[in-house]
C-alpha cells in the first residue's frame, strides 16, 4: 500500500527498567493530518524521535516514507520534516540565513532554495523580516518560520512536536492554516499537541497514555465511541486512568 | 557539498556576530606574546654576592671586580669575616658567599692552591642553583686569565662553554614557542568544543540531528573555521615575535605553518571529541581543563622532558604538543628542515587523523 506513509508496529522504548514506548501499532496514511495525543510523560515525543531517527527503538518495527525505522534512519531523515517541542533555529541567523541553511542541507541548489524561500516568505507575509535576526522575532512568529523551514524541502511527511505550545489563539489559528495548506499538496503531517480544539482539526487521532496507544480513530468517530461531547472529554476519560503523574 | 558550504558559512557568521569571540581571537594572541614573554622567564638576574676574601692578592681582587662587573652579579659585601657574610646569607641579602682561601695567589704557581668555597642560598632552588653556577662561571673565567697570562701551556685545560642556538641563553627564545602552542590550545581547543556544547543547550542540534547531514559533514564544519583562526593567531604571534623580540624563525616558516595546520586539526578534534560526550558547558571545561594542564605541563613546553622521571618521558609520546614544540623550537633557534623533523610530522598527521576520526565516529546524531 504505498498510500501508508507512516506504519508502526508492536514499536517499543525502554531506558532500564522504564518503558517510555510500549508496543505502540498504528498506519499513517498519505496527506493526513494525524494528531498524536497524551498527557505530559505518555511517551509521544519519545515515539516521535524513534520515527525520526533521532532514538532507536528497543524492538518492534515500524516504516516512514517507506523506509526501516531500525535501519535506514539516516534515510529516512531526507524525506521527514521535524519541528522539535523547543525552538531550534538558529537564533544568531537570520530568517533568510536559516531558510538557506537548512535549504542547502536538504540539497536544493541555490536557485531553488531562493525560489523556494520567496514562496514560503510570501506565504507567511514575512517578506519584509527577511533580515531580522531570528532571535528577536515573536515566538508565535518563531513558531511559523520553524514549520515552514520544516517544509522547506517538501518532505512526505513533517512531525511537529507541540507546536502551538505558548502561541496566542490568532496564531494558532494561522498555523493551523499553514498545516492545511500544506496537506493540500500531499504531504502528510504528523502532530502532538496538547489543545483538544486542535484534536478535532486532525483528521484521525491517537491518543497514549502510559507509552501505550489506548484510542486511534477520527475526532467523530472517538467522541461516539466514548459517549462525549467534545475530544476534551474523550481525552480526560482515558488520561484519568494514567499511572505516571507529571 | 552544498550543505557543507551552508553550514561552514554558518559557523562564520556565528563567530562574526558574537559579541565578544572576535575580539578575543584578535586580542588574546596579541596580549599574551607582548607580556608573557617578560614574565615567563627563569632568567636570574641580580644576584647578590659576598666576597670574603682572606688573600687579599691581585687574583683575588679580580676575581671580585669580574663578579661585580658581571651583568647578572652584584657584589653586594666584600669582607674577610666568613662568619658575617654567612648572616647576610641568612637574612637574605646575599645569595651566594664566595670565600677565596689565604695565600691563593701564591699557591696557584705552586699548582694545588686550597680550592675557592662557594655557598649558595638553596632556598629558591633555582636563583641559588643558577645564581651559583653564573659565580662559577664568572670564576672560571677568571682564573683562566689569571693562568694564561702565567702559564699559556695550560690554557688547553680549560673547559669552553658554549651555548649553541641560543646563544645568549635566552629564556624568551625558549618560551615564545611555548607560548604559540598555549594559544593554539586556548583558542582551537576550547572554541570547538563550547561552540558544539552550546549547539546542544541550546537545542540547535537536533535540527541537524533530524537532517540528512552527515557527522564528517558536521565535525568539518565545525573543525574548518578553527583551522583557518589558528592560522590567524600563528601569523600575529610570529609578528609580535619579530617585531618586538627580534625573534625571527631560522629555518623555514613554511615549516612552522605546516606544522601549525596539522598540531590545529589535532587539538580541534580532540576538542570535538570531548564535546561529544559533554552535556553541558561546565563539564566540557571542566574534562578540558584537565587534558589541558596535562599539556601544559608534561609536553615539555615549560621544563624540559630529559630532566622528567622515565614514566613520565615515556608517557610524553602520546601527548601531541610534545611534538609541535620540539618542531616549533628547533624550526625558530636551530633551522631544522622538514625532512629532519620528518618524524614530529608523521606523529602530529597521525593525532590529527585519530582524533577527527574519533570525533565524526562519537557524535551521535541518533541515541
Amino acid at each position: 500500500m504505498s498510500d501508508v506513509v507512516i506504519s508502526v508496529r508492536e514499536l517499543t522504548k525502554r531506558f532500564g527498567d522504564f518503558t517510555a514506548v510500549d508496543r505502540i501499532s498504528f498506519d499513517v496514511h498519505r496527506g493526513e493530518i494525524f494528531g498524536f495525543l497524551g498527557a505530559n510523560g505518555a511517551g509521544k515525543t519519545t515515539a516521535m524521535r524513534m520515527l525520526c531517527g533521532l532514538s532507536y527503538p528497543t524492538s518492534g518495527s515500524g516504516t516512514v516514507a517507506g523506509f526501516d525505522v531500525m535501519r535506514e534512519g539516516e534515510k529516512i531523515k531526507r524525506h521527514i520534516g521535524y519541528m522539535s517541542q523547543r525552538f531550534s533555529l538558529y537564533n544568531d541567523l537570520t530568517v533568510w540565513e536559516n531558510m538557506h541553511l537548512f535549504a542547502g542541507i536538504y540539497g536544493l541548489t541555490k536557485r531553488e532554495t531562493e525560489v523556494r524561500a520567496v514562496e514560503l516568505l510570501t506565504r507567511l507575509n514575512f517578506s519584509q523580516e527577511r533580515n531580522t535576526l531570528v532571535g528577536s522575532l515573536p515566538l508565535g512568529w518563531k513558531q511559523k518560520l520553524s514549520f515552514a523551514i520544516a517544509t522547506i524541502h517538501r518532505p512526505e511527511v513533517v512531525f511537529l512536536d507541540e507546536p502551538t505550545g505558548g502561541v496566542d489563539p490568532v496564531t494558532r489559528r494561522q498555523f493551523w492554516e499553514m498545516i492545511y495548506e500544506a496537506t493540500e499538496g500531499g504531504t502528510t503531517i504528523f502532530v502532538t499537541t496538547h489543545y483538544m480544539d486542535e484534536a478535532e482539526y486532525c483528521s484521525r487521532v491517537s491518543i497514549m497514555v502510559d507509552g501505550e496507544v489506548r484510542a486511534l480513530d477520527t475526532p467523530a468517530h472517538l467522541k461516539q465511541q466514548f459517549g462525549a461531547e467534545s475530544m476534551d472529554e474523550v481525552f480526560r476519560t482515558l488520561a484519568r486512568g494514567a499511572q505516571r503523574g507529571e | 557539498m552544498r550543505g557543507f558550504k551552508m553550514l561552514l558559512q554558518k559557523e562564520f557568521l556565528q563567530i562574526r556576530r558574537n559579541s565578544f569571540l572576535p575580539k578575543l581571537i584578535i586580542a588574546f594572541p596579541i596580549l599574551v606574546m607582548l607580556l608573557m614573554p617578560l614574565i615567563m622567564t627563569m632568567d636570574v638576574r641580580n644576584v647578590n654576592v659576598a666576597v670574603v676574601d682572606l688573600d687579599h692578592s691581585t687574583a683575588s681582587r679580580r676575581i671580585a671586580s669580574h663578579i661585580e662587573a658581571s651583568e647578572y652579579l652584584t657584589l653586594s659585601l666584600a669582607t674577610d669575616e666568613y662568619a658575617e657574610a654567612l648572616e647576610a646569607l641568612e637574612q637574605g641579602d646575599v645569595d651566594v658567599i664566595v670565600q677565596i682561601p689565604d695565600d691563593y695567589e701564591r699557591d696557584m704557581v705552586v699548582a694545588t692552591p686550597e680550592r675557592i668555597s662557594i655557598t649558595a642560598n638553596a632556598v629558591n632552588a633555582t636563583k641559588g642553583g643558577i645564581g651559583m653556577q653564573y659565580v662559577v662561571h664568572s670564576i672560571a673565567h677568571t682564573l683562566k686569565e689569571l693562568r694564561g697570562e702565567k702559564s699559556p701551556a695550560t690554557l688547553s685545560e680549560m673547559v669552553t662553554v658554549e651555548n649553541r642556538y641560543n646563544p645568549t641563553l635566552n629564556y624568551r627564545h625558549y618560551m615564545i614557542p611555548a607560548l604559540m602552542i598555549i594559544l593554539f590550545i586556548l583558542i582551537c581547543g576550547f572554541l570547538p568544543a563550547l561552540s558544539i556544547v552550546g549547539e546542544k543547550e541550546s537545542g540547535t542540534i537536533e535540527q541537524i540531528n533530524v537532517s540528512p547531514v552527515s557527522r564528517l559533514t558536521f565535525t568539518l564544519a565545525k573543525l574548518v573555521p578553527y583551522w583557518i583562526i589558528g592560522l590567524f593567531v600563528v601569523t600575529i604571534a610570529m609578528l609580535v615575535a619579530y617585531l618586538v623580540y627580534g625573534l625571527a624563525p631560522t629555518g623555514s616558516v613554511w615549516t612552522i605553518y605546516l606544522g601549525a595546520l596539522l598540531f590545529i586539526l589535532t587539538i580541534s578534534g580532540f576538542s570535538l571529541t570531548i564535546a561529544n560526550f559533554s552535556e553541558t558547558m561546565q563539564q566540557t571545561m571542566f574534562v578540558m581543563f584537565f587534558f589541558i594542564m596535562i599539556f601544559m605541563l608534561m609536553s615539555g613546553l615549560l621544563t624540559p622532558i630529559d630532566s622528567m622521571p622515565l614514566w613520565a618521558q615515556r608517557f610524553t609520546m602520546i601527548l601531541p604538543p610534545r611534538y609541535y614544540i620540539e618542531i616549533l623550537r628547533s624550526v625558530y633557534l636551530k633551522g631544522t628542515t622538514l625532512t629532519e623533523l620528518w618524524v614530529n610530522f608523521a606523529a602530529l598527521g597521525g593525532f590529527a587523523i585519530l582524533f577527527n576520526t574519533l570525533a565524526a565516529l562519537t557524535y551521535k546524531k541518533r541515541s
